[in-house]
């Protein structure tokens, strides 16, 4: 029982450093990447190439005053950057990051928590994301949070069902809601559920780029417009939370992404654990070289598109899966 | 039907725009290191010349300051030792001055010209009121006030 509850604290912590780790580099690499898709340098002064940057950044930031605007809800606006924050790292504990591996005679899978209904646990802790954001733009007494936070309620209620439904479509061929099984099942590259399931990877693919608040679905943000959008009134360790969550569910999108579409950490030669990396990795660039190419939706653009776009596809995809399953 | 087609196709296009910029060499210049190379007619800080006897060619007439579109030059004459009349003071506000170069169009006996030094910024306004002895060309052997 001691055992098992060791095993458990040290993979919890140390997934948890390796990702908070991955926050910060993220930011540096997304600095960068855009730089160079820019034709610029990016961030070069602090460290070779700018690499202690993120060091820089944090320490800057827990040294900034905490702010609350005046008229603002103090309890809602303490509490949303955390509803924001919080779900990005429970998603974790369900996404397999590797093979068992076998310490001291005793095998340890590599996953905190080996969940048969992981993708559901996925879609119910991800959407609670959002409420983060809304009650920030209610609570912040500020018409641009506030209209950050309308256009984020807006936007999901266009994106999640497609985004729900994206997945099913694996949920059948698969039987199984347990990603552990998922990942199990696409042992061989022909395999992938990118094969199998083609558009709804792209349903998904989209969808996710929506909740992660990511151009071209950046309208709750919508830097150019709305200042900085919900989080316009937040500052010092308010706003890095808000930043970590925004990042950190950008790596789990990209995890999830993974998992379901891309066999999670199955690749030959490498071992699991750098293969999950590199694919996680891939993504991430995907995201942030979607990021300087495209403009921004509009919100009724966004609107219409969820819901006369994405879901019929969405219900189509479904469709099909099953005729060629009874087939 | 086709528009939208279309419009799907120009995000892979737009992606292979990016991606071909990505291996540009960056435009960055890396400032205190490496120096943008300034154009010949560069307009910066302003210096006084001398004349080949190391004298002030200045003589005060006061067309500089009447040409000057932001009035940021201030003189008074005075005279010298062999009777000639010179600017006992001379000051530019390079703060309102616009770096038009108007000055040295109009001065008659091209005492004043506009350099090539552009990093003389300060903590204080007040320093920004350059003096006559900041702006004169150090005599040869001279430390530049
Ligand atoms: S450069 Fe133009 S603005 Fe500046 S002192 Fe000369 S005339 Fe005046
Ligand atoms: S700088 Fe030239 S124009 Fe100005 S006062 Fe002196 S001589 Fe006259």
């Amino acid at each position: 029982m001691l055992t098992v509850a060791i095993v458990a604290l040290v993979k919890v912590i140390v997934v948890l450093v390796i990702f908070l780790l991955m926050i910060a580099y993220l930011t540096w690499w997304e600095r960068k990447l855009l730089a160079h898709f820019q034709v610029r340098l990016g961030p070069m002064r602090v460290g070779p190439h700018g690499l202690l940057q993120p060091l820089a950044d944090g320490l800057k930031l827990l040294f900034k005053e905490d702010i609350t605007p005046a008229g603002s809800n103090r309890i809602i606006f303490t509490l949303a950057p955390i509803i924001t924050f919080v779900p990005t790292f429970m998603v974790l504990a369900v996404i397999p990051f590797g093979k068992s591996i076998t310490l001291f005679g005793k095998s340890i899978d590599l996953i905190i928590s080996d969940f048969n209904m992981g993708i559901l646990y996925i879609f119910a802790v991800v959407s609670l994301g959002v409420y983060g954001i809304v009650l920030a733009g209610w609570s912040s007494n500020n018409k641009y949070s506030l209209l950050g936070g309308l256009r984020s309620s807006a936007q999901m209620i266009s994106y999640e069902v497609s985004l729900g439904l994206s997945v099913i479509g694996i949920l059948m061929l698969s039987g199984s809601l347990s990603l552990v099984n998922i990942v199990n099942q696409q042992d061989s590259i022909l395999n992938w559920y990118i094969f199998r399931q083609p558009l709804a990877f792209v349903i998904f693919l989209i969808c996710a780029l929506a909740e992660i608040n990511r151009i071209p679905f950046d309208l709750p943000e919508a830097d150019n417009e709305l200042v900085a959008g919900y989080y316009t009134e937040y500052s010092s360790m308010k706003f890095a939370m808000f930043f970590l969550g925004e990042y950190g569910s950008m790596i789990n999108a990209s995890a999830i992404a993974t998992t379901l579409f891309f066999g999670g950490w199955q690749g030959p030669w490498l071992p699991p654990v750098v293969w999950f990396l590199i694919k996680i990795g891939a993504f991430l660039s995907f995201f942030i070289w979607l990021r300087a190419t495209l403009p921004r939706f509009r919100y009724d653009q966004l609107m219409r598109f969820g819901w006369g776009i994405l879901l019929p596809l969405a219900l189509l995809n479904i469709f099909i899966t099953a005729i060629i399953m009874v087939w | 039907m086709l528009n939208y087609i279309n419009s799907l196709l120009a995000i892979p296009r737009g992606l292979l725009v990016t991606f071909k910029h990505l291996f540009k060499p960056a435009v960055t210049l890396r400032y205190p290191e490496v120096k943008e190379k300034l154009p010949e007619r560069y307009r910066g800080l302003h210096y006084l010349a001398r004349d080949e006897n190391g004298d002030e060619k200045c003589v005060c007439c006061g067309l500089c300051a009447l040409a000057c579109p932001s009035g940021c030059i201030y003189m008074e004459p005075g005279e010298n030792q062999r009777g000639e009349r010179y600017a006992r003071v001379y000051e530019i506000n390079e703060l309102r001055c616009i770096f038009c170069g108007y000055c040295e169009e109009a001065c008659p006996v091209g005492a004043i010209f506009l350099g090539k030094e552009y990093e003389f910024s300060n903590d204080k306004r007040e320093k920004f009121i350059y003096t006559k002895e900041e702006l004169l060309v150090p005599l040869p052997g001279e430390k530049k006030v």
